[in-house]
C-alpha cells in the first residue's frame, strides 16, 4: 500500500467545515475533466492511489482511466462502498427490502438472480453482501484494486447492532473474489478493533480519523493512542487536517509520528495543495 | 444500567439501535418491529431478542425505556401505553398528528415523573446550540426577524408509496423536513401567534406535499420565514440553515459553522468581537461515545440515557412538551394553506399559450 492516498471528498462537495465551500467545489468538478485534472496533477506528482465512492461519476473516471491504460498503468484504485446516499435513498423510497432488491442484479446472469433471490428469501446475508460487492465493483472491470473499503456508514452501523458475522463475510469475499485486501473505515476505530479481532480478521486494514486535535475520533484520543501503540493492525489516517482546523505543516508532523500508520489519505483540489502535502510526509516520513 | 427495547427498525430505528447498543450504560433487551424479516435477519446474526407485537413484548420483558421509531401515525398510541407501563420514553419526531394527543401524553410523562423526549436531533448540534446561546447572551439585540430553511433531494420524480408518502401516516415534506427549522425557531422564540401565507405546494407527490412556505408571526412585529423543499437535488444531502437579524446583528448557522455579524452591541460574549465572527463545528462540537451519522444523533441519546440515570423527567431538552409546540405550529400552517387567499388582486391569471397555470397556482380559482 502507498503512504499517501488521494481521496475523492472534494469531487463531491464533501467538505466538513463549510457548505459553501463544498457547493463552489461541486460546481467546479461539475465537469468531468476538472476531476481528471487534478488527478493528473496527484498522479504526475507521484500520488497514485486514489481511495474513491463508488458513485456514478466514478464509473467515468474508471472509463478513462481504462481508456488510456499506458499512461495510467501505475494508477490505482481504491473503491469504498457501499456509496450510502445511493441506498439511503432507496430505502427511503422504496423500504428496506424494496432497496434490496433494486440493487441486486434482476436480469444478465441467471445464477446471480438465483443467488440474489435464494439469499434474500433465506435471509442469507453472506450471499445478499457478496452479489451488492460484485455490483459494486462492476465499474472497477480491468483496473487495478488492490484494497477494497468498507465504508463508514456501514461499518458503524454493523458494529453499533454487532453483527460482526458482516465483517468477515466481506472480507473473505474480497479476498477470494477480488485477490484484494478488505478495508474497513470507521469513526469508531478502538472499538472496531475488538470486533475484527473476535470475527478472526488478523493484521486488518483500518482507515480512521487521526488527527492531533481529537476531531470524530469516538472511544477517545487515548483508546486511539493505545490501539496505534498495542494492537496489530494497518492504520490509515484520515481528516488529518481535522477539517482544516489543524495546520498542514503540524497535521502531517504529528500524525507521522504516531507508531503503526501505514498511510495518509488526503484530498485536495489544486496543484500546490498536492505537492505541499506530498513533501510534508516526505520530509515526516523519510519516504521515496 | 438502563434495560430498553427499539420499537421500529425502519432507517431511523436501526440507527437509534446501532447506536444506543453501543452505550456503556444501555442494555437493549430487545427489539420490535411489524414486520418479522429485519427482525429474523438481526436474530440469526446477533442473537438479540425479537417480537412483531409491541404489548407482548411489554408483558414479556422488564425494561426501564423505550425508543418509539415507527411511523408517526402510531407514536401517540404506543407511547400512552409504554408510560402507562412506567417506561421513560423517547420518540421519533414528528410527536403526534394529533395535538390533544400529544397534549395529553406529555401531562401523564410529567404526572409520572417519567423522561420523555422526541428526537429533534438538530437540538443537538454544536453550531445550533451556539446560536441559542448567543440568543440567549443578547449577542445580536432583539430579534426582528427569523429565516429558516431546509433543503434535499428526497422526492425527486413521481414514484410509489410508502407511509412518508402519505399525510395521514405522518409523511411528507411538512413532517419530515420542515418539521426540523420549524423546531429550531420554537427553540430560539418559542410559539407564534398565529401563521399566514403558509403554501403546502406539490411537486411530484400525488398524496403531500414537496415545498412548504409560511410566515410565523410574534409579537412586536417578529416574524419568521419558513421555507422547505425536499425535491432540491442542487442539495447533497438535507441541509438545514437559519439566519436571524436582531437590532445589533445577524447570526447564519447550518450544521457545520455559525456565522455572526456583531455591530456595535453592548453583549459581545466572550471570544466574539464587533464584526464577523465564525465558530465551526470541530470547535463547537463535543466527542461522542460512538459516531454514526454525526455526533447529534448520538448526543441526543446520551442525553436521553444519562436523564434517566439521573431521573430528570420533564423540563429536558426536546420534552414531549416543547415537540407539542412544534405539531401545533405544523397544523396551524396546514389549516392556513387549506384557506383561500385572503387578499388578492382581484385579476384572472391570463392563460399564457402552451403554459398550464393551473399548475403554478395550485388549481386555485382567482377570487374577486
Amino acid at each position: 500500500m502507498d503512504r499517501l492516498l488521494f481521496g475523492d471528498n472534494q469531487f463531491f462537495g464533501v467538505n466538513h467545515m463549510s457548505e459553501e465551500k463544498a457547493r463552489a467545489q461541486m460546481m467546479r468538478f461539475q465537469d468531468l475533466t476538472a476531476v481528471i485534472d487534478v488527478l493528473d496533477n496527484a498522479y504526475d506528482e507521484g500520488v497514485t492511489s486514489f481511495m474513491c465512492t463508488t458513485h456514478d461519476r466514478i464509473a467515468m473516471v474508471c472509463d478513462h482511466m481504462r481508456s488510456n491504460p499506458q499512461r495510467y498503468k501505475d494508477f490505482q484504485f481504491l473503491p469504498c462502498m457501499p456509496y450510502a446516499h445511493k441506498y439511503a435513498n432507496a430505502v427511503t423510497e422504496d423500504g428496506m427490502i424494496g432497496a434490496l432488491k433494486r440493487f441486486l442484479p434482476e436480469e444478465g446472469i441467471v445464477n446471480a438472480a438465483l443467488r440474489g433471490g435464494m439469499s434474500l428469501a433465506r435471509k442469507d446475508i453472506e450471499g445478499i453482501t457478496t452479489l451488492l460487492v460484485d455490483a459494486e465493483m462492476k465499474m472497477f472491470a480491468g483496473l487495478n484494486t488492490p484494497v477494497i473499503f468498507l465504508q463508514n456508514v456501514v461499518v458503524d452501523l454493523l458494529l453499533g447492532l454487532d453483527f460482526k458475522a458482516a465483517f468477515r463475510i466481506f472480507a473473505d469475499h474480497i479476498k477470494s473474489r477480488y485477490n484484494a485486501e478488505p478495508g474497513f473505515i470507521t469513526m469508531n476505530m478502538p472499538k472496531l478493533l475488538d470486533a475484527l479481532e473476535e470475527v478472526g480478521i488478523e493484521n486488518p486494514i483500518v482507515c480512521a480519523n487521526i488527527n492531533k486535535i481529537g476531531f470524530r475520533m469516538c472511544g477517545g484520543f487515548e483508546a486511539y493512542e493505545r490501539a496505534l501503540d498495542e494492537k496489530k493492525f494497518r492504520a490509515i489516517a484520515m481528516s488529518v487536517f481535522a477539517s482544516g482546523a489543524v495546520p498542514p505543516r503540524e497535521a502531517i508532523e504529528w500524525v507521522c509520528q504516531q507508531p503503526n500508520i501505514q498511510a495518509i489519505v488526503f484530498g485536495a483540489s489544486s496543484k500546490t495543495n498536492i505537492r505541499n502535502t506530498k513533501s510534508l510526509v516526505e520530509e515526516f516520513w523519510r519516504i521515496n | 444500567m438502563v434495560r430498553l427495547a427499539v420499537v421500529g427498525l425502519g432507517k431511523m430505528g436501526l440507527s437509534h439501535y446501532a447506536m444506543i447498543n453501543a452505550h456503556p450504560d444501555v442494555k437493549v433487551e430487545a427489539v420490535c418491529d411489524s414486520t418479522g424479516y429485519v427482525l429474523d435477519v438481526l436474530n440469526k446474526y446477533t442473537g438479540v431478542r425479537t417480537y412483531t407485537d409491541f404489548d407482548v413484548m411489554l408483558r414479556d420483558i422488564e425494561l426501564d425505556a423505550v425508543i418509539i421509531a415507527t411511523p408517526s401515525r402510531s407514536h401517540g398510541q404506543m407511547v400512552e401505553v409504554a408510560l402507562n407501563e412506567n417506561l421513560h420514553v423517547f420518540c421519533e419526531k414528528p410527536f403526534c398528528l394529533d395535538i390533544t394527543e400529544g397534549e395529553r401524553l406529555a401531562r401523564i410523562a410529567a404526572e409520572r415523573g417519567l423522561v420523555n423526549q422526541v428526537g429533534y436531533h438538530n437540538r443537538f448540534v454544536g453550531a445550533f446550540q451556539e446560536v441559542k446561546r448567543l440568543l440567549d447572551a443578547g449577542a445580536i439585540g432583539a430579534v426582528t426577524h427569523v429565516l429558516a430553511e431546509a433543503y434535499g433531494p428526497v422526492v425527486l420524480k413521481p414514484k410509489g408509496s410508502t407511509w412518508r408518502t402519505q399525510r395521514t401516516e405522518g409523511g411528507g415534506c411538512l413532517y419530515d423536513y420542515a418539521a426540523h427549522p420549524i423546531n429550531l425557531v420554537n427553540w430560539y422564540l418559542g410559539a407564534p401567534q398565529s401563521v399566514g401565507g403558509s403554501v403546502l405546494n406539490k411537486i411530484f407527490s400525488k398524496d403531500t406535499e414537496d415545498e412548504v412556505f409560511s410566515t410565523l408571526y410574534y409579537e412586536e412585529g417578529k416574524s419568521v420565514q419558513i421555507s422547505v423543499n425536499w425535491s432540491d437535488e442542487s442539495y447533497r444531502k438535507m441541509t438545514t440553515k437559519v439566519t436571524i437579524w436582531g437590532t445589533q446583528g445577524r447570526i447564519y448557522a447550518d450544521r457545520q459553522e455559525c456565522q455572526v455579524y456583531i455591530r456595535d452591541g453592548v453583549n459581545i460574549p466572550a471570544g466574539y468581537q464587533r464584526g464577523w465572527n465564525v465558530r465551526y463545528t470541530t470547535d463547537l462540537t463535543e466527542a461522542v461515545w460512538f459516531y454514526l451519522r454525526g455526533e447529534e444523533y448520538s448526543a441526543q441519546l446520551d442525553y436521553f440515557v444519562r436523564c434517566i440515570e439521573e431521573k430528570e423527567g420533564g423540563g429536558n431538552i426536546n420534552s414531549f412538551e416543547e415537540a407539542v409546540i412544534t405539531d401545533r405550529v405544523m397544523s396551524m400552517m396546514v389549516a392556513d394553506a387549506e384557506k383561500r387567499p385572503p387578499v388578492t388582486s382581484g385579476i384572472a391569471p391570463r392563460q399564457a399559450p402552451g403554459k398550464k397555470f393551473g399548475l403554478l397556482f395550485g388549481g386555485r380559482k382567482a377570487v374577486s
